[in-house]
């Protein structure tokens, strides 16, 4: 049986997309972005059950077919257990489609960073790792220690 | 970091039972070998006959999970021996969830192939290769990417 060379080229470019597409998708994951794709509708969270933190909180938009959403969670439940005001909470998109309407919400995971008003700060897409996690804590608030310069 | 911690909140994305998450990675680079040879037959009805046992794969993946396929017991019987255990054990509903995306588009392919559509035969095996090659490479979680899409295109008012 012989191959068509057209049929070679086919599968080259299919490779070649695979490979562009690939990096694409794996530079995006995680990224933290500061400046939200729309207005912040002012969601009630409270309405939702999601308790503010005092300094920030991390609302983890999940779903059942997400591979990278316990790794996720778990990487944010760590972050907010050890830092003071920090809040971690996990909604699944099938009990909030409005809000995954209202806020233009196409991947899962896609975390909210809130500060302390409740207002959308930064937000990202993809499975976190800690650094990211850490970013994304860093845009809303401060590092409570102010780096000091180094003396002898 | 504190992966063995439990979740403190109940978790909306708790497994079942754990799976492998190497299996399903493993046997999409498995599933995208035979996809490309289905490309380099092209339009043919070798093409065709390949295709549909891809799908046939895909359906039963659909079925039992990524882990009830031949790629999963493949890894199961010959890779996860040479392996250290896994570091974390993965939720087996993604993978599935996959396996059902790659059921539609190369059921497609077949149906139409059958149909005497057979310059579809190497299209849908394209498009399949290039999610199961990401799946593979990357680890690209089709359920992330798709699962919010296609609820948005539901006509139903949710």
């Amino acid at each position: 049986m012989t191959v068509q060379p057209t049929q070679l080229v086919m599968l080259a470019v299919l490779v070649l997309a695979t490979a562009v597409l690939g990096a694409a998708w794996k530079s995006r994951q995680g990224r933290v972005r500061t400046t939200p794709a729309r207005q912040d509708p002012g969601v009630d969270w409270a309405a939702r059950g999601v308790r503010l933190g005092e300094r920030a909180t991390f609302v983890q938009l999940s779903a059942e077919v997400c591979a990278p959403c316990r790794a996720t969670a778990r990487v944010l439940t760590g972050l907010a257990e050890r830092e003071a005001g920090v809040e971690h909470h996990e909604l699944d998109v099938d009990d909030h489609f409005d809000l995954v309407r209202e806020l233009g919400v196409l991947t899962t995971p896609t975390v909210l960073v809130l500060d302390a008003n409740g207002v959308q700060a930064a937000r990202s897409s993809g499975g976190m790792s800690p650094a990211q996690a850490r970013r994304a804590l860093d845009t809303v608030v401060p590092p409570l220690v102010e780096p000091v310069e180094t003396r002898p | 970091m504190t992966s063995e911690r439990p979740a403190a909140q109940a978790p909306v994305t708790q497994a079942p039972a754990g799976i492998d998450p190497r299996g399903p990675r493993v046997g999409a680079g498995i599933t995208a070998l035979l996809l490309a040879v289905v490309v380099l037959l092209g339009a043919t009805t070798a093409g065709l006959v390949l295709l549909a046992v891809v799908a046939a794969g895909f359906l039963l993946g659909a079925v039992r999970g990524a882990q009830g396929t031949v790629q999963g017991w493949l890894f199961k019987t010959l890779v996860r021996p040479r392996l250290a255990p896994p570091a974390e054990l993965e939720d087996p509903r993604p993978p599935r969830f996959a396996q059902l995306v790659g059921l539609v588009v190369t059921g497609v392919g077949v149906v139409l192939g059958l149909a005497g559509v057979l310059v579809a035969v190497p299209w849908a095996a394209g498009i399949a290769f290039v999610a199961a090659g990401l799946n593979a490479v990357v680890g690209l979680c089709l359920g992330c990417e798709l699962y919010l899409l296609g609820a948005r295109l539901r006509p139903s008012a949710r």
